[in-house]
């Protein structure tokens, strides 16, 4: 619950203007943006994310050290499952 | 130097490790306590005690919210899932925590209907989907977790669903650092204060620890190296003896915090005017409760919460661990009636809990031997 889970915007959601269509390493979920409104956002981007919501916009490189901080701690296939689950659209 | 040379720059991290022994007093003992959960589970998965002086000792806070939770509440929250058409949802490492007939686990297997979620948005979502069933959200978390509760429930207003509650349990951790460092048996000598609730509340609500307190304090991330900086830090400002915060984990903190993140938390939750923490007790304006405006979605007000107080089992050292007082092996039921399968405490349930990351990562050594109290 704890985790925070790096992952790219790869498009917005023209009706939902709240929720982004997010990748992390290969799992497309949409991910919600509300927490982020006073920082713009574009395609490419990079967040952190954490229950569902992004918490902070990080830079590409940031965004690998959290990956590999979650493989250290051997936590990297709880942060997958963790956005697989996510089921809200 | 177990597992940090696998990770990272190790040379950097060496270089870090000596800067620290160098600027350390050897006469003096020093505790500093990392308050996060998360950095307890890298201190300890990357064997960074080892590479720390003898006489630097990091102990462990109480920044893990599934641990903090006292057993009542966890009976409280139980209670709402016994009535009927009603769907408890909660995080994964809640579905494992012990209330006093069983974890939500054993009560969704004799019958309880008992969610895993993993975001509140999908509790939400599943109260859309279930219109003749109740959905009630399970919620705990430090400010990491309360501004994704608020804007669920913004949301749930927003679209009128009505069939949707949420049993707060948020809590604050400024509030916690308060009460420890009001605690006759403590003696810390400086904080490192936790990285992901940073990202929300950033560093000014801990200015008091300096200020008042005369506690340095360095917010961190969450790498090895991150870490050791952040003691090398502290180490610093006690050698100057100055007692300021500072932010280490710029890349990712912001000094005043996330805006939006505190609006939404201000715009639902009001401060409790105490609430109970396991192993530190009542603890006053700790913890959030909804607005009355929200009164048709506060599950305390949907429905009839017991309100029981638990004590814990004599023989379990929750609180003394929790505040710091005895390392995790120091407790009897240490790896033997509590552990990872059979967890009596909280603190083994989740990763972030100290006793699971000590079992997990350090158990083999010779420690509880050797264990002595590390009070003053
Ligand atoms: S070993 Fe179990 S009972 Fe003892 S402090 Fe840890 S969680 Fe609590």
């Amino acid at each position: 619950m704890c985790l925070a889970i790096p992952g790219r915007i790869v498009a917005f959601d023209e009706e939902q203007p709240l929720l982004a269509k997010v990748d992390v390493a290969g799992i497309k979920r949409n991910i919600n943006v509300g927490l982020l409104v006073d920082q713009p956002l574009a395609v490419g981007d990079w967040i952190l994310i954490h229950v569902g919501f992004a918490m902070s916009k990080i830079e590409a490189e940031q965004a690998e050290d959290q990956l590999r901080m979650l493989k250290a701690l051997g936590e990297d296939r709880l942060a997958m499952d963790e956005v697989r689950g996510y089921a809200f659209e | 130097m177990k597992y940090v040379d696998e990770f990272r720059d190790p040379q950097l991290i060496r270089n870090v490790a000596g800067e620290i022994a160098r600027s350390v007093d050897p006469n003096h003992e020093y505790r500093i306590m990392e308050v996060c959960g998360g950095h307890t589970h890298a201190i300890y998965r990357h064997g960074l005690q080892d590479v720390l002086p003898e006489n630097l000792r990091l102990v462990h806070g109480p920044g893990c919210p599934v641990c903090v939770l006292p057993t009542g509440r966890v009976d409280d929250g139980l209670s709402i899932a016994e009535h009927p058409g009603v769907i408890l949802t909660a995080f994964g490492d809640m579905m494992r925590v012990p209330g006093t007939r069983g974890t939500p686990l054993e009560l969704k297997a004799r019958g309880a209907d008992i969610r895993m979620v993993y975001s509140p948005l999908d509790a939400l979502r599943l109260a859309q989907n279930e219109p003749t069933k109740h959905v009630c959200f399970f919620a705990i978390g430090f400010e990491t977790t309360a501004p994704s509760t608020a804007l669920t429930l913004l949301r749930a207003k927003a679209l009128g669903v009505r069939n949707f509650s949420i049993f707060c349990n948020h809590v604050t951790i400024v509030p916690a650092i308060r009460a420890i460092l009001e605690s006759p048996d403590m003696r810390l000598d400086g904080f490192i204060g936790p990285g992901h609730v940073s990202t929300v509340s950033g560093c000014r609500p801990y200015e008091f620890i300096a200020r008042d307190y005369g506690k340095p304090v360095v917010v961190a991330g969450f790498e090895p190296l991150d870490l050791l900086e952040a003691i090398l830090m502290v180490v610093r400002q006690l050698n100057a003896k100055e007692a300021k915060v500072e932010n280490q984990y710029r890349r990712i903190v912001p000094w005043e915090g996330n805006m939006p993140a505190l609006r939404a938390m201000s715009d639902v939750f009001e401060l409790r005017p105490y609430f109970e923490w396991r192993g530190l007790g009542f603890i006053s304006q700790s913890a959030l409760k909804l607005l009355p405006a929200y009164a048709a979605w506060d599950a305390e007000v949907q429905f009839e919460i017991p309100g029981v107080r638990v004590t814990d089992p004599r023989a379990a050292q929750c609180g003394e661990v929790l505040k710091g007082v005895l390392r995790p092996p120091q407790c009897k039921l240490f790896g033997k009636e509590c552990n990872p399968e059979h967890p009596v405490g909280a603190l083994m349930v989740s990763s972030e809990g100290a006793c699971a990351a000590y079992y997990r990562y350090v158990r083999y050594e010779d420690d509880a031997a050797n264990a002595q109290p590390v009070t003053s």
